[in-house]
Formats: structure tokens, C-alpha cells, sequence
């Protein structure tokens, strides 16, 4: 079975920032999904991966949890394909799956928590998690997005922003840096791609991958607004209008700041953030409003009808 | 800039109770510095794409002494002194660099004291 068959329907685990901050994120990659004929089976009564609060008081905790979302997608829904939009998601995914492929303590328990739930146990290498750039890049591709382009995104310029947990660490990404074709964990590539193949030019941006500081959103809120300060500002003099995101915690983070840095440092900077299932929903002639683009903070409308997308 | 950039690793390393590297990785000290700061600190590889494109854009401003090289070399180094800054105020905290276990567990108790 060729990648491009398997990605056609996954199991899909929005997880919980697609829910609350990250809704706009949720509505665009559904909607990009029905406009690509690509299918997602929600994966029925998922929960929590685990996120940043429970992987810190107990890993194995985390473990488990991100292993009961891939038990219900493997063994329930019998999918072999589970795809995650998330960064936090997709790598807590890919690092539960690591551990129990190598930690026997991880799979005691695992094994153990899960009997007392009342689940089967998931067993590692059941399933394949993917990133919704894996599922657009691999499960339809730039010759066949831009065969049914609608609307070229000709004169966006975009910054792409991984995020740091996209690639991070490239131990739990086996599939990565595989050579031609695949992805890049020092310079990841398949949003430029997908987005280049919309239309878009992309700027030559060096902080794709950077910190954003949103683990210190909470403990030293100042130190993440200077972060994406200077993210946001890169980006700008490296030409872009807009800065691409492909997780909800990098969007919010970077618009939250955005508005931050003006209030509390009185540095206003202009550039938008839009979600690339935003962007690709756009040029394949979804409606702003079925994307969710009201949603976010910064003006994307705004942009999107200055540049004659609106 | 590339001495700057030096220098807030020398910064980590030293906090660390270590003596920074004279080495170089790739023709770098820099990549040394960071895989020195990196050791047995997971998340410290968060700033790796940082450091190497600092190295990349020292590269560039060599061939072409641009202002757009340049002024991407300043940012990528304020990046790095930005991030090197937060870790260092939460030097210990977790496996990644989102971690504030100790924090939390600090006013976890502190709320257990009160009550």
C-alpha cells in the first residue's frame, strides 16, 4: 500500500487545544481534507496525550495516556494510520510509541494501567502517527494540489514556522532525514512545499524551528514575549506578510505575544499568523469564514483581501 | 556576532559548573559550545537550529557582507541569548524545555503549608 492510499482515511486525534484556542485549526484541516477527498475518522472518546503538565509529574503517566488515544485508533477503530495536527500531540504520540518499543518499564505499565482501565493493551508498531503535513504532503501532494488550485496564493509571502517539537528529538522520528522525499528535522521542509506548490513564495526565514517560549508562558511570561518579538521581527525583515503555523500552541503563542509586546513593551509589529490549512483552504477556494480565519487574533482577513484572496 | 553568540553559551556552560570548550565541531566553537551545553540536557537542543544557523549566516556575511545577513545574524544571536536567559532562570526544570514541575511542586507545597 502506497503512502498516498494509506493517508487517504486516518484516524484523527485533534486533541485538546484543536477544542479551545486552536478551533480555527480543527475547522481548516477538516475542511481541507474534504476539499483534497481526503478522509478523518475521529478517534472516538480520545483523550489528553499526556500534554506538558502530566508528561512532567510522571512520564509514564504521559506515556500511557498517549498509548490509550493509540489503542482505541489500532485496536477499536482498527485504523493503521492515526494523524495528529498538534506538534504536542504528534510528539507525545511518536515518544510513547518510542518507549514502548524500548522501555520495558514503559510497557509494564502501560499493560498495567490499561487492564485496570478495561482496554487493550496498544502494542508498538500497530500504528503509524503522522503530522497534518505528512497527510497533505504524502496523501495527496504538490502536483495534485495544484491541479485543484482555485485561488493562487501568487504574491503571499509566508515565514514557516515549525515550532521546536516538530523535529525534537529526532530520535522518536525514525522516518525523518531519510533523504529525498522525506522530512528534515535541521531543515523541515513539507510546509514550504505544500505552500509553494499554493502559489506562495516562501522567504528565507532562519528562525523556523526556534524556541518560542511557550513553556514559559506561565513562569516568565516576559522572556516569551521577547521571543516571539524577535520571531515576529525576523520575520518581517525577512519580507514575509504572513507567518505559517502548523500548532496551536506556536499560533496562539506567537499572536498572544504579538498583542503583549505592544501593550507591555510598545513594539508593534504587523506580520499576521495563519494557519497553513488556513492558507491551502484559501487557495483551494474554501471560504475564510469555513477556515475559521475570523477566529484568529491577528487580521488575516484583512490581509487576505489586501492581497485579493478575500 | 559569532563571538556574542560564544558567549552566552560560555554563560550556560559555565552555570552548569563546567569549564566551555575550546573545541570546534564543523570549524565551529559555537557547535561545540552547544553540544557541550547540550549534555545530559535534552532540551537544551531546542536552540541547535539556532546555533547552526549562526553559523550558517556567519558563513553568508563573510562571502557578502549584506545588511539583511547581518541584521538575520543579530536576531538569530538575540534568539539565542533570549532562550539561553529563560533556561537559565529554570535551570533543572524537566525533561523539555516546557517543563515547571519544580515551580509547581514548590507552590504545591506552599498551598498544602497554607491550608
Amino acid at each position: 500500500m502506497t503512502e498516498s492510499t494509506k493517508y487517504q482515511r486516518v484516524a484523527y486525534y485533534p486533541g485538546c487545544a484543536l477544542e479551545g484556542t486552536g478551533h480555527a485549526y480543527n475547522s481548516s484541516t477538516k475542511a481541507v481534507g474534504k476539499a483534497l477527498g481526503l478522509e478523518l475518522d475521529e478517534v472516538k472518546n480520545w483523550n489528553c496525550c499526556g500534554a506538558m503538565e502530566v508528561k512532567n509529574v510522571d512520564p509514564k503517566v504521559q506515556t500511557y495516556l498517549s498509548s490509550r488515544v493509540m489503542s482505541i485508533a489500532a485496536n477499536e477503530m482498527k485504523a493503521k494510520v492515526v494523524m495528529a495536527p498538534c506538534n504536542g500531540c504528534y510528539h507525545n504520540l511518536k515518544k510513547a510509541e518510542y518507549d514502548l518499543a524500548h522501555d520495558a518499564a514503559s510497557r509494564e505499565t502501560v499493560e498495567r494501567i490499561s487492564k485496570k482501565a478495561g482496554h487493550e493493551t496498544y502494542q508498538a508498531g500497530s500504528l503509524e502517527t503522522i503530522h497534518a503535513l505528512d497527510w497533505i504532503k504524502d496523501g495527496v501532494g504538490e502536483d495534485e494540489l495544484k491541479r485543484r488550485l482555485k485561488n493562487s496564493l501568487k504574491g503571499l509571502k509566508v515565514a514557516n514556522y515549525y515550532g521546536c517539537m516538530y523535529t525534537r528529538p529526532r530520535h522518536i522520528y525514525p522516518e525523518k532525514d531519510r533523504g529525498p522525499g522525506s522530512e528534515s528535522t535541521s531543515q523541515p521542509h513539507f510546509m514550504d512545499d505544500l505552500l509553494a506548490a499554493a502559489g506562495a513564495e516562501n522567504v528565507d526565514f532562519p528562525l523556523k524551528t526556534a524556541c518560542c517560549g511557550g513553556a514559559h508562558t506561565l513562569s516568565d511570561s516576559d522572556i516569551s514575549t521577547k521571543l516571539v518579538l524577535n520571531i515576529l521581527r525576523a520575520a518581517e525583515a525577512a519580507g514575509a506578510d504572513v507567518i505559517a503555523t502548523e500548532c496551536p500552541t506556536c499560533h496562539s503563542g506567537l499572536e498572544m505575544h504579538q498583542v503583549r509586546a505592544e501593550k507591555v513593551l510598545g513594539e508593534k509589529t504587523k506580520v499576521r499568523m495563519l494557519y497553513f490549512t488556513q492558507l491551502l483552504g484559501v487557495a483551494l477556494g474554501v471560504s475564510p469564514r469555513k477556515l475559521g480565519v475570523h477566529e484568529n487574533v491577528s487580521d488575516g482577513i484583512e490581509l487576505l483581501k489586501e492581497k485579493g484572496l478575500a | 556576532m559569532l563571538a556574542a553568540a560564544e558567549a552566552v553559551l560560555e554563560e550556560w556552560v559555565r552555570a552548569r559548573g563546567e569549564v566551555p570548550t575550546q573545541d570546534t565541531v564543523e570549524g565551529f566553537r559555537l557547535l561545540a559550545l552547544h553540544r557541550q551545553g547540550a549534555r545530559g540536557v535534552p532540551s537544551f537542543n531546542a536552540c541547535r537550529e539556532t546555533c547552526r544557523e549562526i553559523a550558517y549566516h556567519y558563513n553568508l556575511a563573510g562571502e557578502a557582507q549584506d545588511k539583511r545577513t547581518q541584521l538575520m545574524m543579530g536576531m538569530l544571536v538575540r534568539h539565542l541569548e533570549l532562550f539561553v536567559r529563560g533556561k537559565m532562570e529554570v535551570e533543572g526544570l524537566g525533561e523539555f524545555c516546557c517543563a515547571s514541575r519544580p515551580l509547581r511542586q514548590q507552590s504545591a507545597v506552599e498551598e498544602r503549608t497554607d491550608g
